[in-house]
């Protein structure tokens, strides 16, 4: 039994690579994705994702196969995005999700303008579910770095960025601390969907950021329970997956977000906090 | 702990001068020309029809919008200001407890970083004055809505501001709850705050606020309580309350404002009081048309 668990990662070090790579995603994308529930844009992963194709697809056009030159297009494609966006909400009554889907529409256009005037012929797949098999060095030190810049920068936003979520007028009185924050905050989100599809594709990385933050809210009711279980459920649906992937030999990003999914489906059943089950044996109610 | 209602000269901390004020939206007036000032520790009712620019007046206090013409300056400059809205961009279904609700009121002293665990105590009495004793742990999402406005109070009581500004706070509020809330608005009148509140129910602001404000885009009255609210005033106010005219003309009434007073029917004469007369604000009450 104890083989069978630990069996791949002790012989193959492209195991060992992809849990440490997965277990760093899983420690900074699920807290990322709690607060993006929590305000309404579980959704906004996902084109912020497809902003972000056309960026990596840029460099590589230029530079080819390379993470950096990738990781640097779309990284500024993302951002670019996030913060119109962004600017466009606080700056008119527009709603976030408006305006996102605006800017993400003409980014991925753009982007496929881009990709087909070279005629060249990108490998989507490639990008769309990643090589979790694959990681180099350099991949995990990207996602190392970010799920470290991550966690600090979430420390340092904490107390403000609640009060952005909770009050948003209630902080423009007080602070102009407001603004900033916001801008942070995408630019956190931004980061780890790069970080996450340069290494393990986009299907992995939005799955790891927003399966395990929903599974949560059936069992936490506030954020000192809701951020640790996030980043709990996703080491668990990462480890999981790998184990899934190499003994039934199955792709390996989509065992990762298949087993964050069951997280999530089991929790939607058994959760204390209004799962389907406890709904339907409801407990006598109390005195008082 | 009563704030000192130091200067005798109306610059009395906690003033608001309100300067040839117009606030709006979309260039049109919600608040039309209005010039006085709330003296401090002054306990103010704002009344007056539906879209009478009650609202509009406490966001332009507060800063939320812009002023289209005029100034408001609050004495001394940049003093804190705490605002309850009417209807507050509060996501309630956050899963926040009230504890922590309550304490964003601490934002000034304790900024992003330092530690709530100092003042606890503070949170503690805070919702004690409100009757909210045993609340704090509850999930926010989880209170009725008279005790979401008791903790929201709470957050006042903490954010310890000189001017306080309350946007029709006993909107869906039960009497017992109301009559708690007056009394604490009545302890910070007590300690020398300056309170303006937005209201709706005359028999309350009788018998609660000494200064009323009769508003209807312009300042019909504003005065002591018993000579704003006369059946003439009331009736004015609610006769000016309409008309939102999309093609009105451009008003050129603040550029005219300095030379004379031809156009000046149906509003307060509001005479040229140099702020540092504030304490005559008393006088600025209605001319009848």
């Amino acid at each position: 039994m104890i083989d069978f668990l630990f069996g791949p990662f002790v012989e193959f070090s492209f195991m060992r690579r992809a849990l440490v790579g997965c277990l760093a995603l899983s420690l900074s994308a699920p807290p990322i994705g709690v607060f993006l529930m929590l305000r309404r844009m579980s959704l906004m992963t996902e084109a912020m994702s497809h902003a972000i194709l056309p960026g990596a697809a840029a460099g590589f056009l230029v530079a080819g196969l390379s993470l950096p030159a990738m990781t640097l297009g779309g990284l500024t494609a993302g951002l670019a995005v996030a913060l119109l966006a962004g600017f466009v909400t606080r700056r008119t009554g527009i709603k976030e999700d408006a305006s996102l889907a605006a800017f993400y529409l003409i980014s991925l256009a753009g982007g496929v303008l881009l990709v087909s005037l070279r005629g060249s012929q990108v490998d989507l797949l490639h990008i769309l579910f990643g090589s979790v098999l694959a990681l180099d060095d350099p991949a995990l030190w990207l996602l190392g770095g970010i799920a470290t810049v991550t966690l600090v920068g979430l420390a340092a936003l904490y107390r403000p960025l609640v009060m952005e979520c909770v009050d948003p007028q209630f902080l423009r009185i007080v602070s102009r601390a407001g603004g900033p924050v916001h801008y942070a905050f995408l630019g956190l989100v931004v980061m780890n969907l790069v970080g996450g599809f340069q290494a393990l594709g986009t299907l992995l990385a939005v799955g790891l950021m927003i399966l395990p933050a929903v599974a949560t809210r059936f069992w936490a009711i506030d954020l000192a329970g809701l951020l640790p279980l996030s980043v709990a459920f996703a080491m668990a649906a990462s480890l999981i997956g790998l184990e899934l992937a190499y003994h039934a030999d199955l792709p390996t990003g989509p065992a990762i977000v298949l087993s964050a999914g069951l997280i999530y489906l089991g929790s939607l059943l058994l959760g204390p906090q209004g799962g389907l089950v406890r709904r339907l044996f409801r407990r006598r109610h109390l005195e008082a | 702990m009563g704030l000192v209602n130091a200067a005798s000269d109306g610059g009395a901390a906690g003033a608001i001068a309100l300067r040839g004020l117009t606030l709006g939206y979309d260039r049109h007036p919600a608040v039309h020309h209005l010039e006085g000032v709330i003296v401090g520790g002054s306990l103010l009712a704002v009344v007056g029809p539906n879209g009478a620019g009650k609202s509009t007046l406490l966001k332009g206090i507060v800063g939320e919008i812009p002023c289209l013409e005029g100034e408001i300056e609050r004495r001394p400059a940049g003093e804190a200001v705490a605002y309850l809205p009417q209807a507050g961009e509060i996501d309630r279904t956050f899963p926040l407890r009230v504890l922590d609700l309550v304490a964003m009121g601490l934002w000034a002293q304790l900024g992003p970083w330092r530690s709530l665990l100092p003042h606890r105590s503070i949170l503690m009495r805070a919702l004690a004055a409100v009757g909210l004793v045993g609340f704090e742990h509850r999930p926010m999402g989880t209170l009725s809505g008279g005790q979401f406005q008791r903790a929201l109070f709470a957050r006042l009581i903490v954010q310890d501001a000189r001017i306080i500004l309350l946007d029709e706070p006993f909107t869906g509020v039960d009497g017992q709850t109301s009559a708690d809330l007056l009394a604490l608005i009545g302890a910070w009148h007590a300690e020398g705050r300056t309170v303006v509140a937005a209201l709706h129910d005359l028999t309350q602001v009788r018998g609660h606020f000494p200064d009323t404000l009769l508003l209807a885009r312009e300042p019909v009255a504003w005065g002591p309580t018993a000579s704003v609210l006369t059946p003439a005033n009331l009736a004015r106010a609610q006769a000016l309350s309409e008309a939102w005219d999309e093609d009105a003309p451009v008003c050129d009434r603040g550029h005219a404002h300095h030379q004379g007073h031809d156009h000046a029917q149906n509003r307060v004469d509001h005479a040229h009081i140099p702020v540092d007369h504030a304490h005559e604000h008393h006088d600025h009450r209605g001319t009848a048309a």
